[in-house]
């Protein structure tokens, strides 16, 4: 069978994804860019039925129909604030299903091996097992190494997500938590993967490869429990990026090359917005994978003065009289799911003529642009919507900074202590502004359990309540 | 303790240091009160509200000084005061040490206190009792309203049936109090209004109320204003020289110049020149607020308002306070009692006049037969210094060349390195590799490299789609589900049917919500 004209749609497919990917740039062409996406997809697709899956194509096209039913409704369904929860349960269906089509590679090579030493006739396989056939023994056992590694990305993958996902929905609790050993139980798990990968490259045999699939669901499950909440936005790349990876594996053992391209395509994705995060964050990659924090270097500095207390009143009086205004929304706001109340009181803002802006920090929230998608969502314009760099310079000459649901992104900690946890983090310097109000639950501290110095200072007040509760209480009084 | 008001003596001073307001807060001190007959009446407050309001209404001067353990008033005790103030009498008024040296000499000698209202420091806890800041700023807002008195047009610009009237053009000379009230005030009423002050740190001030600040073509290592308290320092001559330039060419055309230029304890620097004046327009107005030290204008005479020969009008009044005397009685009331609400903390009407506090020792000029000006520096600083930046070292052309040359070559050599050893990497893997694998790999190399490219460009704000159009993008793999689905056993199939089904969940999930996403993004 001829499958050249399935590798031009492959070449036609790999680039339409390159053009979706590019296009994400800017918000308007970002629009253009996901029907890029979807030709792309339904191009590969239709070429792959039409070429080297025609065996069973029927029942795919059912399958990929009940499929795209299931995930019709939970894209329409889906809050936007559960967008975390989401994006890392799609993750592990992926992992999931690199995973199956890995043991399949798997079991085609035991039958065609075993076809071969029947010496049986080979005309009658399919596709992918004639492949198979055609392999000399190097090929085949650089095949092994493949899809062995294609399990075990996608396995990671799959119970990293699924951690992931619960801890992102609150059903796991959301700080670092490791089992006794810690460290001890990766490095042995990895020394398991390695072991059994010998044993399987030169036996072939299933049971390795079952030792190593529990491994894997191991190291993913150890390493996302061992990862606090706060750093949730890169553990969600960095799941992105795994698998994009097992894809890529999985596309070498398959020897197709369009899964190879995407696969590195999502892959370096991951990588590079993992490392965008991390960067936000001043800690270094392997830190963050590690998890927690590293112990304190020296005694942090003790946080003096108090804490005072606003009533709505206060701050509406404070609202009205101010002509710039900038927001830095953050995890609380997605909780209380304020970003309608929040926009509603910047149109009101607006109206009269005030100059109001939101600040976003790279890591609020959590996913990468977490709190850009909520403010979206709540029809707040993108153009007002500024990042920290563009910013962090206008705090000085702003009259009032109003910090909703976030905490270590504002913490003035991170340039005065050396000895903080957090120091040389960047922040927004929103102490700068003439006022600050703090909209927050309660006295505690946030994710990483650090006193914010930014509460006791004296052009600082504290706006006490659940978010939404008090930004409606407060919009009546804005006139 | 008896808190006693006499009637202000000096000429045409209406204010008065208690109100009725202030005196029943007072009570509430553990004080009782007590205001000589027809002190209030100038500023609005008959004797009668006072009487109302528990205060005790004495007939004559000497019976109040007598009677009461603290006199509160505004001007500064004449001789014949000074005669009535006694032993362990306490005295709160403006007061001031240099000019009244030898008043403060003999105060001290009789044993009296006095705490002059000048002399509370700048600090944020004593701004309550800043006298001279509440006195400045009514000072700014009549000197906006008398020169809107003498002069002949509006302040606003307008267009009328009757023709088009131009705005007046106002500039303010000095951004302390005064001059932000002033500021405030004119643009209030719609002028056109400028304002400079020595202080580049003060034009964020002057531009939140509304103003443009002048600034001067002129570099200069300025002095921080933190240094001084808050107040301007003397300029150097070059900057000066810029100033009165900048003057020079800005005086035909303003319409209104309030002067506030003042530096502590010195004479009034002139920064409005005869020319400036003869250069203005005929109708034009002057308002000298500094006249009681001189003048900032030469031809400014005290407490009187002269027409030059062109036509300008010079104000040189000095009691601009005095002529709101009910706005300003209130608040310098409210001074007074908070001070007073200082020296009694427990609120119990016994005075404890505290020496170890700031405020108190600071405003203090003498007491236990002693003279204490001037008071050790306070240990709280007015203002928080600012931390001098480190200059941004100006590079020459030289210099910027050969950092970009040095960055460059830096640049270049860290790419020839990871170029090199990528290359040593591949050629390694391909020694071992078969050629069917090294196909593959290259497709994967180049497919990286093209991601790395690609992604850097991606908006922050977008990397939420980002990752749902990866995410749908990385269900590529039913691909390898879809090639195996036709081969082998019912086991493969089951496998890759559900690996089928799962991509397809994640296909249609991940664009959609992408396309959720990405719709929701408006412009404003």
């Amino acid at each position: 069978m001829d499958f050249g004209f399935t590798t031009a749609a492959y070449v036609v497919a790999a680039i339409l994804f390159i053009l979706s990917l590019g296009g994400l740039s800017g918000q308007e062409s970002a629009k253009r860019a996901v029907w890029y996406g979807i030709a792309g997809m339904a191009l590969a697709v239709a070429a792959t039925l039409i070429g080297p899956g025609s065996g069973y194509w029927l029942l795919s096209v059912i399958l990929i129909a009940g499929g795209g039913a299931i995930g019709y409704q939970l894209a329409t369904r889906v809050q936007m604030t559960q967008m975390p929860e989401l994006v890392a349960a799609m993750h592990s269906l992926v992992g999931l299903a690199a995973v199956f089509v890995g043991l399949i590679a798997h079991f085609e090579i035991v039958r065609v091996g075993q076809m071969i030493a029947e010496g049986s006739d080979l005309s009658e396989l399919g596709n992918f097992a004639s492949l198979i056939a055609k392999k000399d023994g190097v090929e085949l056992s650089i095949l092994r190494v493949e899809l062995f590694l294609g399990i075990f990305i996608g396995a990671v993958t799959f119970m990293g997500s699924v951690i992931a996902y619960g801890k992102l929905a609150g059903r796991v609790t959301s700080a670092a938590e490791k089992l006794p050993g810690g460290h001890m139980l990766n490095i042995a798990a990895a020394v398991v993967t390695v072991v059994t990968l010998i044993w399987y490259f030169n036996t072939g045999g299933f049971f390795p490869l079952f030792i190593m699939l529990l491994a894997a669901l191991f190291v993913g499950y150890h390493l996302i429990m061992g990862i606090g909440g706060a750093d949730m936005p890169v553990v969600v790349s960095m799941l992105n990026s795994y698998s994009g990876w097992a894809a890529a594996a999985i596309g070498f053992s398959l020897g197709n090359d369009l899964l190879i391209v995407v696969g590195a395509l999502v892959g370096s994705s991951g990588a590079i917005l993992s490392y965008i995060m991390c960067k936000a964050m001043n800690r270094s990659f392997v830190s963050v994978i590690l998890g927690g924090f590293g112990g304190p270097q020296g005694e942090q500095m003790a946080v003096e003065g108090e804490q005072i207390a606003i009533e709505a009143e206060g701050v509406a009086a404070a609202l009205n009289e101010a002509d710039s205004v900038i927001i830095i929304p953050g995890y609380g706001m997605a909780v209380a799911q304020a970003q309608g109340a929040v926009s509603e009181l910047v149109k009101k803002l607006r109206a009269q003529g005030k100059n109001v802006r939101f600040a976003i920090h790279p890591v609020a929230g959590r996913l990468p642009g977490h709190m850009n998608v909520l403010l979206a969502e709540a029809k707040v314009p993108y153009d007002i919507v500024m990042e920290m760099d563009e910013i962090n310079d206008d705090f000085p000459s702003t009259d009032v900074a109003i910090v909703i649901g976030s905490n270590d992104i504002v913490n003035p900690a991170a340039q005065d202590d050396p000895n903080s946890p957090i120091a040389g983090m960047p922040v927004l310097e929103c102490w700068k502004a003439k006022q600050v109000f703090v909209s927050k639950r309660g006295q505690g501290t946030g994710y990483s359990g650090i006193e914010n110095p930014l509460f006791f200072k004296e052009n600082t007040r504290m706006f006490y309540g659940d978010a939404k509760a008090s930004l409606d209480k407060l919009l009546p009084m804005i006139d | 303790m008896k808190i006693g008001t006499p009637k202000e003596i000096f000429a045409g001073e209406a204010r008065v240091a208690m109100t009725p307001a202030s005196a029943k807060e007072l009570q509430k001190l553990g004080h009782e009160c007590m205001i000589e007959a027809g002190a209030g009446v100038l500023a609005g407050f008959a004797d009668a509200d006072y009487a109302a309001a528990g205060v005790e209404v004495v007939k004559t001067a000497a019976a109040l000084w007598k009677g009461a353990d603290v006199v509160a008033k505004v001007r500064a005790p004449d001789a014949g005061e000074m005669k009535k103030l006694r032993a362990e009498q306490t005295l709160i008024s403006f007061f001031s040490p240099v000019a009244d040296e030898a008043n403060m000499q003999a105060a001290a000698k009789k044993g009296a206190t006095v705490v002059a209202m000048e002399m509370i420091p700048r600090i944020s806890r004593a701004q309550k009792m800043d006298a001279l800041s509440s006195m400045a700023n009514i000072a700014g807002y009549r000197a906006v309203i008398e020169a809107g008195n003498n002069f002949g047009r509006f302040f606003t610009g307008q267009i009328t049936a009757a023709g088009k009237v131009p705005p007046a053009k106002v500039l303010i000379v000095g951004a302390g109090v005064a001059g932000l009230a002033a500021i405030g005030t004119s643009t209030s009423l719609g002028a056109i209004t400028y304002a400079f002050d020595v202080r580049p740190e003060v034009a964020e001030q002057v531009e939140s109320m509304g103003a443009e600040f002048v600034y001067l073509d002129f570099e200069e290592e300025q002095q921080d204003g933190a240094a001084t308290g808050g107040y301007a320092s003397v300029s150097s001559p070059e900057f000066r020289e810029a100033q009165l330039a900048k003057f020079r060419e800005m005086a035909p055309e303003v319409d209104i110049v309030i002067t506030t230029a003042l530096i502590p304890n010195r004479e009034a620097p002139e920064i409005w020149t005869a020319d400036m004046v003869a250069a203005m327009k005929p109708g034009s107005v002057i308002i000298d607020l500094a006249a009681e030290k001189g003048g900032n204008c030469k031809q400014t005479v005290m407490d009187e308002k002269i027409v030059t020969e062109n036509g300008v009008t010079i104000i040189g009044y000095t009691d601009f306070p005095s002529r709101m005397a009910t706005q300003a009685s209130t608040l310098y009331a409210t001074n007074i009692r908070h001070l007073l609400t200082d020296l009694t903390p427990d609120k119990d009407g016994v005075i404890n006049h505290n020496m170890e506090d700031d405020v108190i020792r600071g405003a203090t000029i003498a007491h236990g037969k002693e003279v204490t000006f001037p008071p050790p520096p306070p240990k709280v600083a007015a203002i928080a210094a600012q931390k001098k930046k480190p200059a941004p070292k100006e590079l020459t052309r030289e210099e910027k060349a050969a950092a970009e040359v040095a960055a460059f070559k830096q640049q270049t050599k860290n790419q020839v390195t990871l170029l090199a050893v990528g290359g040593a990497l591949l050629l390694a893997v391909g020694l071992v590799a078969p050629a069917s694998f090294m196909q593959h790999f290259i497709v994967f190399v180049l497919a990286v490299f093209v991601g790395f490219q690609v992604i850097w460009g991606v908006a922050h704000s977008l990397h939420t789609p980002l990752m749902a159009v990866t995410n749908a993008i990385s269900s590529i793999i039913i691909l390898g589900a879809l090639m195996q689905i036709g081969s082998g056993s019912f086991l493969v199939i089951l496998l890759a049917a559900l690996s089928v089904f799962m991509c397809g969940i994640n296909i249609f999930g991940g664009f959609l919500v992408t396309r959720r996403m990405l719709a929701m993004f408006q412009k404003s």
